[in-house]
């Protein structure tokens, strides 16, 4: 028989099917029916918010790539996904330059400054939208109704209530029929794309589930206490960004603990602090700092949930 | 009845296209190549000399101190070199080449036992010691020492590994299937050697007719258990498997006695009754060939020593273009740069993984997704053990537990970044020990 030449390496030898790219697609994927509903309810202003961010993101994530002279990951899906996150999260209303700065910013400053993918510290989106909130506060405020094409100045469910004191029904809420940011105001459509990334386990459940469920607990004892001064907790959990941040940022794999303690950790004090914004400060919603504020603890979290290894003594 | 398993693991296609194949006889290979060292611990001492004429069965190395095997040889014939021979497991060393008579004529130390049931626990050891038994489920680590627990340790449960985790192998599968009697023979001899009481079988739930067949075989005995365990891998890792039937979990550092157990694989129980009732030290072992890259796969009964060219010319030659050729499983076996390596007593099978399954991925960077961490069965962050290693940061590596990897690959196997995790660990594994040796 003849020598052939044969590969020679470490085990094991056999990958799993599942690499970056793949996850990131998943991810995509589970975010088409929000992309669909928000142009459903936003029409064009959808779809060329869409389209902005996620053209900037990918030239953005290019230029750096290229002046760092490293391999170009434009098509992995992870830029993609930054910009439809952010356009998620942006007034339906903001112009276009606006976002295009604000999606720049994310790349450059939330993820190429660290290093790119898997380096960043914090939710890229995320920084991106609070970015805008500290430079054009006034545009980043102005909401739309939906199904009107025209900008009429109205305020979300949750400044009403902060402010007002008035609450818009659930209904309205879960169907997404309310002001507010792009892809945030409905919340069948998250939920049936988060159903898409829990069964193909891309996140792990116990960031939703300690996010909403401290929310959740803390609200209803307020309400409990208080039924006027608060809203009660299915009103907490659909209005706002609250599900998107849950589902789509909280989980985000890069900027969140690996360990599944720290996972809860994370959950829970995301919760915690969305409760207290959204009750006692003078913002009116709280998912971006809540998150930004758990990823910025996130390697402190991972340093003290180190799992106890397979048989040792305590 | 919810089914026992372990935490972690990872499930890679099973691959399993053996399965269903019996065990065929590989014809008496014209020459063999015995290495000295097939065993953990130190090599044997070859006892013959070049020109010697040897019958099958006969000792032509002996064991040097307590963790060493003796070495026999598989066919009878005439020593025509004994010199550094290619080895399966790492570099070249020093292999007795035996040229086949074709006559196979045994030694006259290979009788059989009538009265093998009444033998004390001693002789038993001393039967199996010189039978040059190892495990057979890869590790190779000499038998006579696990049937010797240190007199102050209380053994109180058998397990017999019959979980054959990693994808592709299927030898023991057919074992037990087809030599389910001798197993459990194997098995009533271990018990008794070691005096306990309580004895159990793992195997995995995607062998069904191997659980019947095992099942049938021991009705009616109180202290015998099938246990069907999760198709998951590493199931068959001694530490896995422990915690899976007895939820006992084997101190870190420490082996399965520290828990009352000694674990071995079936193959290694049919191979014990082989000796003990036959007086057949292990001269031969069945082993899977298999992959894509092989035109017929098989199950093939083996002489030790038969090179690795001789089986896959049996099994049709090559199909396709061949990419990789591994000596034992898909997730932890060993690479060969050469078809001129010998089947050892490691050997569980030969897998020929094609050109275009061979792809070598560039690795990225890590992006934090802790796939790595909810699959390592022994809990360690795989993560950080890789970007400290990167790093060199070799003590980092020690402090999260590097030397307790057993190096099972299911971190290295679900890395979407392809990091190559495995080969990191074990460097930092050989830096710890080379500074620790220094102190
Ligand atoms: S770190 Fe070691 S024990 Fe854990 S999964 Fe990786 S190879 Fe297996
Ligand atoms: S599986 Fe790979 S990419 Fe994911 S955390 Fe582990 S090392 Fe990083």
């Amino acid at each position: 028989m003849k020598e052939e030449h044969f590969l020679v390496s470490t085990s094991p030898h056999i990958r799993s099917a599942e690499d970056i790219p793949k996850i990131m697609y998943a991810v995509i994927i589970a975010l088409i029916p929000v992309a669909i509903a928000s142009i459903y309810f936003f029409r064009l202003w959808a779809i060329k918010l869409m389209a902005v961010c996620i053209i900037t993101a990918m030239g953005t994530e290019d230029i750096f790539q290229r002046l760092r002279k490293k391999d170009i990951t434009v098509f992995d899906g992870s830029a993609i996904i930054t910009g439809l996150l952010l356009a998620f999260i942006l007034p339906p209303s903001l112009p276009l330059w606006a976002a295009s700065l604000g999606t720049f910013f994310a790349i450059a400053l939330g993820k190429q400054i660290f290093g790119g993918l898997g380096y960043n510290i914090f939710n890229p989106a995320l920084l991106g939208r609070a970015f805008l909130m500290a430079t054009f506060p006034v545009l980043m405020t102005t909401w739309t109704k939906p199904f009107s094409l025209d900008v009429v100045t109205s305020a979300t469910p949750l400044a009403q209530m902060k402010f007002a004191q008035s609450f818009v029904s659930h209904q309205s809420l879960f169907l997404g029929n309310v002001s507010g940011s792009l892809g945030e105001t409905s919340a069948l459509a998250i939920l049936i794309g988060a159903s898409f990334l829990l069964i193909r386990k891309i996140i792990d459940w116990r960031i939703p589930a300690g996010y909403l469920g401290t929310v959740v607990l803390l609200s209803s004892i307020f309400w409990f206490i208080d039924p006027k001064g608060f809203a009660d907790p299915l009103w907490h959990l659909l209005a706002g960004g609250l599900i998107l941040g849950a589902f789509f940022m909280a989980p985000d794999m890069v900027t969140t603990p690996v360990t599944k303690r720290g996972r809860w950790v994370f959950g829970i004090g995301c919760g915690l602090i969305l409760i207290v914004i959204r009750s006692w400060s003078g913002l009116p919603e709280g998912v971006m700092y809540s998150i930004l504020l758990m990823n910025a603890i996130t390697p402190l979290i991972n340093r003290f949930t180190h799992p106890r290894i397979f048989g040792e003594q305590k | 009845m919810r089914i026992r398993s372990f935490r972690g693991g990872v499930h890679p296609p099973e691959e399993k296209i053996t399965s269903q194949k019996p065990i065929q006889e590989l014809p008496l290979p014209k020459k063999v190549v015995i290495p000295l060292s097939q065993h953990t611990g130190v090599p044997a001492r070859p006892t013959v000399k070049v020109g010697d004429r040897v019958k099958t069965g006969q000792r032509i190395g002996e064991a040097q101190g307590p963790i060493s095997s003796n070495i026999h040889t598989s066919i009878s014939g005439k020593i025509t070199s004994i010199e550094n021979h290619p080895h399966p497991l790492g570099p070249p060393s020093l292999a007795i080449t035996i040229e086949s008579d074709g006559r196979d004529e045994h030694h006259p130390s290979v009788k059989h036992n009538n009265d093998y049931f009444k033998l004390h626990p001693n002789e038993i050891r001393e039967i199996v010691r010189g039978a040059g038994i190892v495990g057979l489920g890869g590790a190779a680590f000499p038998t006579h020492v696990k049937l010797s627990p240190p007199e102050d340790r209380w053994i109180d449960t058998v397990i017999l590994n019959g979980c054959e985790c990693e994808p592709y192998l299927t030898c023991d599968h057919r074992l037990m299937i087809e030599k389910t009697y001798e197993i459990i023979e194997g098995l009533k001899i271990i018990a008794k050697t070691l005096e306990v009481t309580s004895c159990y079988v793992g195997i995995e739930k995607n062998k069904e007719d191997a659980i019947k067949a095992m099942r049938e075989e021991i009705r009616n005995k109180a202290n015998m258990e099938i246990v069907s365990l999760k198709t998951k891998y590493p199931q068959g890792s001694e530490k896995q498997l422990i915690e899976a039937i007895l939820n006992r979990k084997v101190p870190s550092g420490g082996l399965p006695l520290d828990v009352g157990v000694v674990v071995q694989n079936v193959g290694t129980a049919l191979a014990i009754s082989e000796a003990v009732k036959k007086g057949r030290p292990l001269i031969e072992r069945v082993i899977t060939v298999t992959g894509r890259g092989i035109k017929n796969p098989a199950n093939l009964r083996v002489r030790m020593g038969t090179l690795f060219k001789d089986m896959i010319d049996y099994c049709g030659g090559f199909a396709g273009k061949p990419g990789k050729i591994i000596m034992g499983g898909a997730l932890m076996g060993f690479a060969q740069h050469t078809l001129d390596v010998p089947v050892i007593k490691g050997t569980t099978g030969i897998l020929l993984l094609t050109e275009d399954e061979v792809n070598i991925e560039e690795p990225q960077p890590c992006i934090k997704c802790a796939r790595c961490v909810d699959s390592c069965p022994i809990y360690l962050l795989p993560l950080y053990l890789g970007i400290y290693g990167e790093k060199e940061l070799w003590r980092k590596c020690e402090e999260l537990g590097a030397l307790d990897c057993t190096e099972c690959g299911c971190c290295a196997y679900i890395c979407p970044a392809r990091i190559p995790l495995v080969q990191l660990i074990k460097l930092a594994k050989q830096e710890i020990a080379a500074y620790r040796k220094k102190k």
